[in-house]
């Protein structure tokens, strides 16, 4: 579903984000990225969302090699991936429902089938009691529930989550652990990145570690660091 | 089991979403941003008046000016091809060698018409227009010359221009006198007047752009976090693009509107002291409005500059959302 092939990111500034990274994510899997702050994990998510693009090397999205998407395409190639947010990026100007609804009103949606996946992906994540109110007026953990709903509303093949669990305390972690299993068991490829050593070693998922922007190790659980 | 909802259907999940159900959605969604655009400049009712108010005032004055211009050629619509050639003939000269010449010179294929005024007729007339019918009545002798008033077949002045050298060669002919050349000035006037118009036009069109930029700018700044969150979910450029081109249309729209009305209150104001002027010169002219095609091609023109503006600036917004 993700491949990448001596990928690599330099900055304008000189500074290579990543370097020479290699690895495979197939349908359906549940990895954890980690690495030190600045390691190259947002930079690794921002190429998968094309919101940057590679240096040199191959990577394929989706069987597509986003280098030769054209700049018309990228939206759609955003359609196929849903993004967790580690500041949760809502709208403090519409309800919950209208941010949830967002991904499906842009794909052009019939109204009636946006209810229903809106509600849906709201009654998920446990917040179908909250789909009239102001985000703003949401705690921290529900915000980013918000944030969930959103990204899996439009059913991406991808989802990616930076940071999903940043600010949350461990129950709440798990609860939307739970959440990203359950996409990764449909067939949903989740790729977590996350610094939260305690919620890696809790469980037994892939690991890829990065470390000044190249791969440090790539293997199972605990046994991975 | 309990399977997540939200969860990837493999297969046809566009199925559904046929091109009848797309195009629907697609012009419900067009009314929707159109409205929430509209909504929205309402919302700010001040800064909205300010900014139509500057469009308003800046479409104005070359649409106020442009009904002046209109009307000044209406004015003198009347003169066109009002070049005459007057012959003043020698005093020598009698009432059948006069009506000979008219003869003559009513023949000429370049030549129209030719009044004979007398000069007893002469005299009647002008004692009649000049109030000076009792000092003129003390004069012995009529001073006033047989005149032949020419009007040429052309209304082109240099046409006419040559007419006048024949006919001032004819005998009997005193003078020949080419009574054109004011109205050539006044056209002359008229054409450069209407060249500044249209320049004053574009200047103040390439204004009123510059301040639909700024102004959407800055609604494309107060909106800055909703353009990135619509674009990391898969908006593309045209979905960001169309509330602030609706935002345009509103300005353009709104601000010609204002515009008209700011010249209509103008012309209704002038109104009035227009047609006293002209009861005075006994004319029955009276100003005419912009006229239908005219307030087509205002609001046409406003429309296009607004959603012109409203793209320049958000181009400029999402050339730094490319990736790179």
């Amino acid at each position: 579903m993700i491949s990448l092939k001596q990928v690599s990111k330099r900055y304008d500034s000189g500074k290579d984000a990543l370097l020479n990274v290699s690895f495979e994510l197939a349908s359906g899997e549940l990895t954890f990225l980690t690495g030190h702050s600045g390691a190259g994990k947002s930079t690794l998510l921002k190429l998968i969302m094309l919101i940057e693009k590679p240096s040199s090397g191959q990577m394929l999205v989706c069987g597509q090699n986003i280098a030769l998407i054209p700049r018309s395409a990228i939206p759609y190639h955003r359609r196929q991936i849903g993004m967790v947010h580690q500041n949760h990026h809502l709208l403090f100007d519409r309800t919950v429902y209208d941010n949830v609804a967002l991904p499906l009103l842009i794909a052009g949606f019939p109204p009636r089938d946006t209810g229903r996946r809106v509600r849906a992906a709201l009654d998920l994540v446990g917040l179908l009691d909250k789909e009239n109110l102001n985000p703003i007026t949401l705690s921290g953990g529900e915000q980013q529930r918000v944030g969930i709903a959103r990204a899996v509303v439009n059913k991406p093949a991808i989802l990616i989550a930076d940071e999903p669990t940043g600010n949350l305390d461990p129950e709440l972690s798990a609860e939307i652990m739970d959440l990203f299993d359950q996409f990764s068991q449909v067939g949903t490829t989740v790729l977590i990145a996350t610094h939260d050593h305690g919620l890696i070693d809790r469980y037994d998922h892939r690991l890829i570690t990065l470390h000044e922007g190249q791969l440090l190790s790539d293997g199972f659980g605990g046994a991975a660091q | 089991m309990n399977q997540p909802a939200a969860a990837p259907k493999r297969g046809a999940t566009t199925a559904t979403t046929t091109w009848r159900h797309r195009f629907d959605r697609y012009r419900e969604h067009h009314s929707d941003v159109a409205f929430d655009s509209l909504r929205r400049l309402l919302a700010a009712p001040l800064g909205t008046l300010m900014t139509l108010l500057v469009i308003g005032i800046a479409l104005s004055l070359p649409a106020g000016l442009f009904v002046l211009l209109k009307n000044a050629q209406a004015v003198s619509e009347g003169w066109e091809g009002g070049a005459q050639i007057s012959l003043y003939l020698r005093s020598t000269v009698t009432e059948t060698e006069a009506r000979a010449l008219v003869d003559e010179v009513a023949a000429r294929v370049d030549v129209q018409r030719v009044d004979y005024i007398s000069r007893e007729q002469a005299l009647k007339d002008f004692q009649r227009q000049s109030g000076l019918g009792d000092i003129l009545a003390g004069l012995d002798e009529n001073p006033l010359p047989t005149v032949l008033v020419v009007f040429p077949a052309q209304a082109d002045f240099n046409a006419a221009d040559k007419l006048r050298t024949d006919l001032a060669k004819k005998d009997g002919v005193e003078t020949a006198q080419l009574d054109a050349q004011w109205v050539q000035r006044l056209y002359a006037m008229l054409d450069l007047a209407q060249r500044l118009v249209q320049a004053l036009a574009a200047s103040l069109a390439l204004a009123v752009l510059l301040v639909i930029v700024n102004t959407v700018r800055l609604a494309i700044e107060s909106r800055r976090d909703e353009i990135l969150i619509v674009k990391l979910v898969g908006g593309t450029d045209a979905f960001v693009r169309r509330p602030f081109l609706y935002t345009g249309f509103w300005y353009g729209l709104g601000g010609s509107l204002l515009a008209l009305v700011l010249v209509t209150g103008v012309l209704a104001w002038l109104q009035g002291p227009v047609r006293t002027l002209a009861d005075l010169y006994h004319s029955s002219f009276r100003l005419t409005g912009l006229g239908l095609e005219a307030v087509l091609l205002l609001v046409a023109a406003a429309v296009l500059i607004g959603i012109s503006g409203a793209a320049l600036a958000v181009r400029q917004h999402l050339r730094e959302h490319e990736p790179r």
